[in-house]
């Protein structure tokens, strides 16, 4: 069963991020990193991907004619995706665990930054016994 | 240069497109799989997933005793992810176009949907997967 | 990337030897793990070279020998940490013994292989991919395109299920006859599991999944005839044969799902689900009646209807009633509540369907909304088939299905809308 684990954020929280200090991102980084290679290591590793800022982001709409219409303006509560993992595992439980080390990135000062991830199936073609 | 096509949505939403004639999910599948298929071609596609309903979703924050403390409420208002595209591409403005023909994909009576796609630049960390 | 083997006469070959020449090496030199890397490199060495020199004159030796060679590196790169040998002495020992193992009896080995693959320690997913690899002889490339993995995930996946194995201490032999039973089990539960995992893609874009319902078949075939007195593995095998023979008529060119009571009859198997009668009525008399027994006499009494009108009802819900009381799954009680609905009624289905509510283990499961949306339907009762479908749509994780779910819902909600108007 294949999950994907989220990691979500409010541009005052990219903001907050951007004031670590070197040390800290750096340790962030290499968790992110090594926690990847962690999911390979298990043979669960489906996909990872980190995404650009959101002050780079643009909704896109479609004019009358097809062209695309960008607009930059987002509300301050929306959460924008920051990066993802895709994980094939055996059960809702072990994509749970999985999401939890996740969380437990380190943060300002090297403690577990607890960053919310939120877990949802992904959608396939293949077998949904269940059971 | 590889570029995330988010497609979002809330409760209410999907309640109403789940409500959609055969005729017009159909009609709205069809558009999306050309797209898919010209993207193949081009070279340019390199995945789409859907996502399960977020009823189906649960946020996991940290551990307590190696267990995962987890949280399934979603507010009925939220906007959740339904499902991405990731297209790999010569321009930003490409990637919109691209987003454009997702946005302009019909809906109840023929009608364009219109819906925003939210276009992001994926800056992998990791060595390529 | 992988070297696909362009003569069509190479890929079976390979796979039907794969598990034999696993047998002789690991036979030889005691490490499972290894051997099954080394019995790897062969098969793709064979792949690449075979199409352009021609097929050697006796495969299995020829595979034997480059396995063996591979063998011989690796436990000089072991050795050489270790302590001096003679390598020269080792390789040619090594190499003699290759061939004379090659002609030796045809013990087969594929049975000991299914075992050690299907271990209960192993999780499914893991003995799934080490059964395809070791027994099936797909390569790993093959197996990853099947289950949607990147390889390298895959080749991880494959090479931890090896590490448990030997980190268990799992014998290369038989199993004792206490065991053999629930051992057996497990190796019928894998291959069902492979089946269902390729008979229930859709066709279309991923047709090459659809081979691992053939792997799956073909394993199972192998099994039975090693095993030629267990009635459960010839119940599994007729299942399959008698469910495969559906394929062509379970999805359209759109790839939409399309249910047993619609499905174009003309478009079955005909010889298929003949050799799956044929299986099970060998079967069936010697007395060892199992779920999978009673899942293929299911299966053959809806494939011998020539219509769906002509369905036998009463024999499908008299053997779902033996299935239930056999195995306690949510699965068959809810096959059950649609039995018991075509035979005395709907409302007697929903009422069965009601009692399942309290079963965790299906109440959040897609399946009972759509079993109940299926039996809201017949009763008569659109509005509640409409919601439950949607409902139904909303918890799968399976596109075709939702598709075909969200479908039905519109279907009948249109149904709705017109006799509204009609009022």
């Amino acid at each position: 069963m294949k999950y994907i684990l989220m990691m979500n954020g409010t541009k005052a929280h990219f903001s907050e991020y951007a004031k670590w200090s070197k040390k800290d991102m750096e340790a962030n980084v290499a968790f992110m990193r090594a926690f990847s290679k962690q999911l390979k290591d298990e043979g669960v590793y489906v996909a990872t991907e980190g995404l650009g800022w959101p002050d780079q982001a643009k909704l896109v709409r479609a004019d009358k004619d097809g062209t695309p219409i960008t607009d930059g303006v987002f509300p301050e509560s929306k959460e924008f995706l920051a990066g993802y993992w895709i994980v094939d595992v055996e059960s809702p439980e072990q994509a749970y665990k999985i999401a939890a080390r996740a969380s437990a990135a380190p943060g300002p000062g090297g403690a577990s930054s607890n960053v919310p991830i939120e877990v949802r199936q992904v959608l396939g073609s293949h077998s949904d016994l269940g059971l | 240069m590889k570029y995330i096509l988010l497609m979002s949505g809330t409760k209410a939403g999907v309640d109403t497109y789940v409500a959609w004639s055969k005729k017009d999910i159909d009609a709205h599948m069809t558009v999306l799989k050309c797209l898919n298929k010209e993207l193949t071609e081009s070279g340019e596609f390199v995945g789409t997933e859907g996502l399960a309903r977020p009823d189906q979703a649960i946020v996991v924050r940290g551990q307590k005793a190696g267990m995962p403390i987890t949280d399934g409420i979603f507010p009925e208002a939220k906007e959740f992810l339904l499902g991405y595209w990731i297209v790999d591409v010569k321009t930003r403005e490409r990637a919109y176009e691209i987003a454009s023909r997702i946005s302009i994909a019909p809906g109840p009576g023929g009608v364009p949907t219109n819906m925003p796609i939210e276009v992001r630049q994926i800056v992998s960390l990791s060595a390529k997967s | 990337m992988t070297a696909q083997p362009s003569d069509p006469l190479i890929e079976p070959l390979l796979r039907r030897l794969t598990p034999q020449v696993l047998g002789i090496v690991v036979r030889r030199f005691r490490d499972f793990a290894a051997a099954e890397d080394a019995v790897q490199e062969a098969s793709l060495a064979a792949a690449t070279q075979w199409p352009l020199d021609g097929l050697p004159q006796n495969p299995r030796a020829w595979l034997t020998q480059v396995a063996f060679r591979r063998m011989t590196d690796h436990i000089r790169s072991e050795s050489a940490r270790r302590h001096r040998e003679s390598q020269a002495a080792l390789e040619m020992d090594q190499l003699t013994a290759a061939v004379d193992a090659a002609r030796e009896s045809d013990q087969d080995d594929t049975l000991i292989l299914l075992f050690m693959c299907c271990h209960p320690a192993l999780t499914p997913a893991s003995a799934i991919a080490l059964t395809l690899r070791a027994v099936g002889g797909l390569t790993t490339a093959e197996i990853a395109h099947a289950f949607l993995v990147p390889e390298s995930t895959m080749a991880q996946r494959i090479s931890r299920a090896k590490q448990s194995i030997k980190d268990s201490g799992i014998r290369f032999q038989l199993p004792t006859t206490e065991e053999r039973a629930q051992r057996l089990r497990a190796v019928l539960h894998v291959l069902y599991l492979i089946f269902n995992e390729g008979y229930t893609t859709s066709a279309g874009p991923d047709l090459r999944r659809a081979d691992l319902s053939h792997e799956a078949v073909r394993l199972t075939r192998i099994v039975h005839q090693l095993q030629p007195d267990d009635t459960e593995v010839a119940g599994l095998l007729a299942l399959m044969l008698l469910t495969d023979a559906r394929r062509q008529a379970r999805t359209n060119d759109q790839g939409e799902l399309i249910p047993l009571s619609q499905q174009d009859r003309s478009l079955w198997d005909r010889q298929q689900i003949a050799q799956g009668a044929a299986v099970l009525s060998a079967a069936l008399p010697q007395g060892a009646v199992g779920p999978y027994q009673l899942q293929a006499a299911i299966a053959a009494v809806h494939d011998e209807a020539a219509r769906a009108e002509d369905t036998d009802w009463p024999q499908i819900l008299a053997l779902y009633d033996l299935l239930k009381r056999m195995s306690d799954n949510p699965m068959v009680r809810l096959n059950h509540a649609i039995a018991t609905a075509m035979v005395h009624g709907a409302t007697k289905g929903l009422e069965l369907l009601e009692a399942l509510e309290d079963d965790v283990r299906v109440a959040e499961h897609h399946r009972l909304d759509a079993t109940r949306a299926h039996l809201q339907e017949l009763a008569g009762n659109l509005e509640a088939a409409v919601r439950h479908y949607r409902a139904a749509a909303a918890k799968t994780a399976n596109l075709p299905e939702r598709n075909y779910l969200l479908a039905q819902a519109a279907r009948l909600s249109s149904k709705l809308r017109l006799s509204n108007v009609q009022e």
